[in-house]
Formats: structure tokens, sequence, C-alpha cells
């Protein structure tokens, strides 16, 4: 499933093929399913039995799960006369990793490369430079203006052209393309196929990248008691020599955000996720503080606000053509949602 | 008053970790309130119901406060017990050297730098860490999350006053002795102490949307222009409570900063008009949510802020006091 899903094409804004792979996944086991009208897939999965509920009274919660569909990645908007494309990145991405990068374009795969100077060409100052993605160009190998113009038009999109693989090892380790936040979007096809004592509100949003658009809207129309986020997240697991930390680290299972640049987890929902980790043996990590922003940003201010946590697979080397994850965190971030989601409509809200 | 400034300044509450405050501010307002509650983001919404009053047009006010202050997070325990953080809202990296921080549990950690490579380095967060006195990294109870703030005692200095968090505690001190001294009222007023305004006015969003108020004012701190080569500004401390034009992020209804500058001429109060280059409050937020909100904010100019002795003026505060009363007393002229 992660293979299929990390291999299809869907920058912010163009998810279609995304939701498709996904909707055929999920159609058998949900009850309901919507696209809105920004795209966002909505699937509802209802609560099979009441549980007895405690505390708060209310014998049923709605909770939100969501995973966003998008991707990073390009859109051309210039055809130049010699038949190369300028382009401008869709999300954040470094312009370091872009040049002689292989990419595919517009809804026919036009393949292409991101031009650059073979190291011949370059005096020693260019070297020591970091190329600017104004300057750059996709070559798709047309003769000419006229040529490339039929191929391609401003507008269209591109994306990594990166093929999945298993590197295989105790880490289980995979790469490929996009891994954020496809590796959300697979956990929570899995997660669905389980039932829940509370209806459930899957969530595969659009546009994420670009600003948390999709999950806003969704979490609106939803209106939800309780939300999660699943994303893959930065990961920075490499040598260092100074005893500080990194972000999260591979193999050492689902991160656990406290507090990113969007959201303040709230302490309960943090705590449910600590203590079901280690009541099930789950191995569990903390994301480092302070970075990143995801869905749960938009969702917990969404109508009079929704406690909403964020539970994410590591991936190193995200945003750029190629990720790195291990499926162990893959298969604990299941096991750790699903435990989770059993419990939680027996938590305690009230203040 | 300034037992109740003391009290909500010295408490805990770092943004997401205000339960202490608001714990502080329910016993407060238990009594002179007809409703209260709790939203889901932890904002303390207590409603105090219009009685009617002939000739006026009772509207539904929202008054908001922030109960939540800058601090710090743990992002990682080093192996000798050490700990590396991360800003929870906008902290000076120039503030914390020297300063103390307390956690939820009152244990208190010191800040301390790695040893610049220059002299004259500016200090950077990330290359600072708190040493909590641990004596290795076995016997610490601290862990990657944990949250802390500044900790400082209130200090009355007469007419000024010195604490860390006036940034918002004034506010909500402000509000609460409204509800005192205020015995009736036209209008549905909504006292909100909201959650997580110095990290992007996050409960100010979800309480106006359930409040859904036609009138709004924030009361939060502002900067002031009356120190030696201060940035300059016409605020100042003692020259009464500020009405905003415009801060960064809004700018006042006009018919709400007219209400309440005319409200204040018609009391005596005394004061001063606010533009803010820098910054902006909970009103921002306010005035933008469902279908829009009339709203303006009333500040206390103050010195130093966001660091761990701010200072204001007791004078404004009474001031302001006495000018939202006025306010809730009367008709809306917005």
């Amino acid at each position: 499933m992660l293979k299929e899903l990390s291999e299809a094409r869907g920058v912010s804004g163009d998810e279609k093929a995304v939701r498709q792979i996904i909707l055929d996944a999920i159609k058998d086991t949900v009850d309901e399913h919507r696209v809105d009208a920004l795209g966002n897939l909505i699937a509802l999965k209802r609560g099979k039995a009441l549980s007895k509920a405690k505390g708060s009274g209310k014998s049923r919660r709605k909770v939100m799960v969501a995973a966003h569909m998008d991707e990073i990645g390009l859109m051309i908007v210039q055809i130049e006369k010699e038949g190369s494309l300028r382009f401008r990145p869709v999300g954040g991405i470094d312009s370091r990793v872009l040049l002689a990068k292989k990419v595919l374009i517009g809804d026919d795969k036009v393949p292409g490369v991101i031009g650059s100077k073979a190291v011949h060409l370059l005096d020693a100052r260019q070297r020591q430079q970091v190329a600017r993605v104004e300057e750059m160009s996709i070559d798709i190998g047309a003769s000419g203006k006229e040529e490339a113009e039929r191929l391609v038009k401003p507008g269209d999109y591109a994306t990594f052209d990166t093929a999945f693989n298993e590197l295989g090892g105790e880490l289980r380790a995979v790469k490929g393309k996009a891994f954020d936040d496809r590796a959300g979007c697979a956990v929570l096809i899995e997660l669905l196929k389980e039932s829940y004592p509370f209806d459930l509100y899957a969530a595969f949003t659009v546009q994420e990248e670009v600003g948390l658009r999709g999950a806003r809207v969704a979490a609106y129309a939803i209106a939800p008691d309780i939300a999660f986020a699943l994303e893959g997240t930065v990961c920075d697991d490499m040598p260092r020599t100074k005893d500080i930390s990194p972000t999260t680290t591979v193999g050492l299972g689902p991160a656990i955000t406290v507090m990113d640049r969007s959201i303040i987890i709230d302490p309960r929902l943090v705590n449910l996720l600590v203590k079901t980790a280690e009541e099930n043996g789950i191995p569990y990590q903390f994301k480092q503080p302070g970075m990143g922003s995801t869905d749960a940003g938009a969702i917990h201010v969404t109508r009079e606000g929704v406690p909403s946590a964020v539970v994410a697979v590591p991936a190193r080397y995200i945003h750029s053509p190629v990720s790195l994850l291990s499926l162990n965190d893959l298969d604990n971030e299941v096991r750790l949602m699903h435990q989770t989601l059993l419990k939680v409509n027996d938590l305690d809200l009230t203040r | 008053m300034k037992q109740l400034i003391q009290e909500l300044t010295e408490a805990y509450g770092p943004s997401g970790y205000e339960d202490a405050v608001r714990e502080a501010i329910q016993k407060h307002v238990a009594g002179h309130v007809d409703e209260m509650r709790v939203d889901a983001l932890g904002n303390l919404i207590a409603l105090k119901k219009a009685t009617p009053k002939k000739g006026v047009q009772s509207r539904k006010i929202m008054l908001a406060a922030h109960m939540d202050e800058i601090g710090v997070i743990i992002s990682h325990v080093d192996e000798k017990g050490f700990l590396r953080f991360s800003a929870i809202g906008g902290v000076n990296p120039l503030h914390l050297l020297g300063s103390r921080v307390v956690f939820a549990d009152g244990s208190v950690g010191v800040i301390g730098r790695e040893h610049p490579d220059k002299p004259d380095e500016f200090p950077r967060l990330d290359k600072m860490f708190i040493d909590v006195g641990a004596v290795d990294k076995k016997h610490l109870t601290k862990k990657v999350g944990d949250v802390a703030a500044f900790t400082r005692p209130f200090v009355d200095m007469g007419q000024r006053l010195t604490a860390k968090a006036f940034d918002d505690r004034i506010g909500c001190a402000i509000l609460i002795q409204t509800l005192h001294e205020l015995k009736t009222t036209p209008h549905d007023v909504y006292f909100v102490f909201t959650v997580q305004e110095e990290v992007g006015l996050r409960g100010a969003l979800t309480s106006a949307y359930g409040v859904e108020p036609d009138v709004a004012i924030a009361v939060d701190i502002t900067l002031n222009g009356d120190t030696p080569e201060a940035r300059p500004s016409s605020l100042t401390l003692g020259a009464g409570p500020a009405i905003k034009v415009k801060d960064r992020g809004m700018l006042a209804h006009v018919g709400v900063k007219k209400w309440m500058a005319d409200t204040a001429e018609r009391l005596g109060v005394p004061y001063q008009f606010e533009v803010l280059e820098g910054g902006t409050t909970d009103a921002m937020a306010i005035q933008t949510s469902r279908a829009g909100v009339a709203a303006g904010v009333l500040s206390i100019s103050t010195r130093y802020a966001h660091s761990p002795s701010e200072m204001i003026d007791y004078g404004d505060v009474l001031n302001a006091v006495k000018l939202l009363r006025g306010l809730l007393s009367g008709s809306v002229t917005i």
C-alpha cells in the first residue's frame, strides 16, 4: 500500500490520483464517504457499540483522524523559447536538493530533468553558491518552444520521479518520495479496517503543504470532539558530535508531538498516547518541540476548539525527492493509534 | 486590588498550561456571574447577564484578557542532565541569561550558556540550556516536553508595580476587578479569559466563535516610549489606559475607539491613544471571527515587556477599571 501511495503523484491542489487509490482501499471499510469542495476525502465509520461512557456524559464522540494526501512538488510557470521550462516550488523545498533530479510533468507524466551545469563548467566561485529556483529550468528534451508547448503547459504540476524500494534490514527501511504524508495515509487506511466505539471521521486532506487549507474546511464540516493528525515528520538522526537532540530518530517508534509552530497539544492527549504506548509495550518517542506545523494546527482552532494531537512516523530527508522510513515505526504507529482510539471515547475532557 | 495582581502574576501559566491561572481566576469570578464554562481549548468564559435599563439597547459584549504567559519547553535531555529547550511565544534570549525558570511541579532551573566564540556574541536559545541542579541524568525527573515559565516575585513599588507576566495577568486582574465593582449592566457581558495568545491568538479564535459577540474589547498590555532613549512612542506610564488605534494585526473599530474615548471624557478618566508598530492582541482574532465583530483594545502601557520584570503604573490600572465600568453601564454608542 505504501509503495502505491508513495509512487502516486499528488502535489498540493492536484491530489486526485492519490484520492482514487485511497478511495479504492477504504470504500468497503467505511459507512459513508464524500469528497468536499476543496477535494478532501471524508469517510465516516460509525461506532459499532456504545461504550460505557465515563465522565463526559457524552455517549458517543465524533473523532476526526486526518492525514494529508498532498506532497510538495513543482509547478511549470513559463516555457522558454529554447523549450526549457521555468518552474516554482509548491510547498517548502530546499533549492539545494533540486539540481539534476528527474521529474514527471502533468497528467501525461512527461519525463524531464532539472538542468544543471556540469562541474567542468563551473568556476571556483560558482561552486560555492547555491543556485536559486528562479535560475533553474526543466529540460524535457524538446527541440524548441513549439514542441515543448505540445507536451506541457504553464500550470502543469511536476513531481519527483522516484521509485519506491525496500532496503530491508532490521529497521525494515524503505525509500520513496512523499512519505510526508503518504505514511500517514497508509496508517489511516489500516486503522479503518478496525471497528471503534464512536463515530470515526477519516479525513484525507488536501493542500497541507501550502497552509493547512484542506484540514481547515474538513474540520469545520466534521465539527469533531477530538482530532488526531497522522504525519510523516522531520527526522535528522545523523551522526553528530554535540550532545543535542535529533528532531526524531528512525526506528525508535512513532513520534508524539508536544508542541510545534502550529499547536500546543492538550497534555491530556499526550498523556493518553504515552500511557497507551507504555501499557501495550509499543515504542514511542517525543518529537523535539518547536518545529514544523501540521493539519492539527488548523483543526484545533476550528469552531469552538478541538483538543487535537499529532502522531508521526519519522522520515529522513522529507521535502526532497526521496525520503526513508522504517516499516517498524509505521506498524507501531498503527498499533499505538488503534489502542489509543479504543480508549479515546472514555477520556475525561471536562475541566 | 494589588493582592489580586500579585496572586495572578505569580501564578504559573505558560501557553497551553494555564490551569493554575484559570483555577485562581475561577475562584474570584464565582458568585459574581450567572454562568461559567471552560471550552475545549481551556478558555474560561463567564457571563454576567443583562439587567434591562430604560433607553439602553442591550448588546452582547465580550471582554478578553489572556491567561497565558511566555515560557520554555524542554527539547532534549543530555547525558549530564542539562536540558535544551525551545521558546513558547516571544522569548528574548537576553532576558534569559541570569534568569530562573520554574516547572509545573515547582522545581526551579537556572539558565546556562555555552561559552561564546566571541565575547560580544548575541546569545541564542539553541546555545543555552537549563540547569536544574541534577547530579546526573539517572536522578532527573524532567523529560522532553516539560514546560517552564519565568519565576520572579511581584514587587509593589508604590505607584509603580513590577512583576513577571503583567502580559496579560494585569488584563485578567482588570476584568475581575471590573466584574466585582459592576453591580448591574444592561448588556450580556462575557468575561473571557483566553489561552494561548502568545503563540498565535488561538484561544481568542475559538472563544469568539463560541461567544459570537456584537462588540469586543481586549484588555492587554502595550509598550512604552518613556524610558531613556526608548523607541519613539507617545505611550507613557501613568498617562491613563491606552485606547488602541492600530497595531500590526488590526485597525481598531472606529466606533469602538470613539465610544471608549467619549466615555473616558465623560467620566474624567485620563487616557492616551495607542499606535503600536509591533505586536497585536486577541482583538485581532476576535475582529474577524464568524461574520465580523466590532473590536477594540484597552491597553496598559508597560515597560520591559516579555522580560521577567515588567513594569506598569497602578493608576493606569485603576483608571482602566473605571473606564470599563462606565462602558458597561450605559449605551454602546458605536
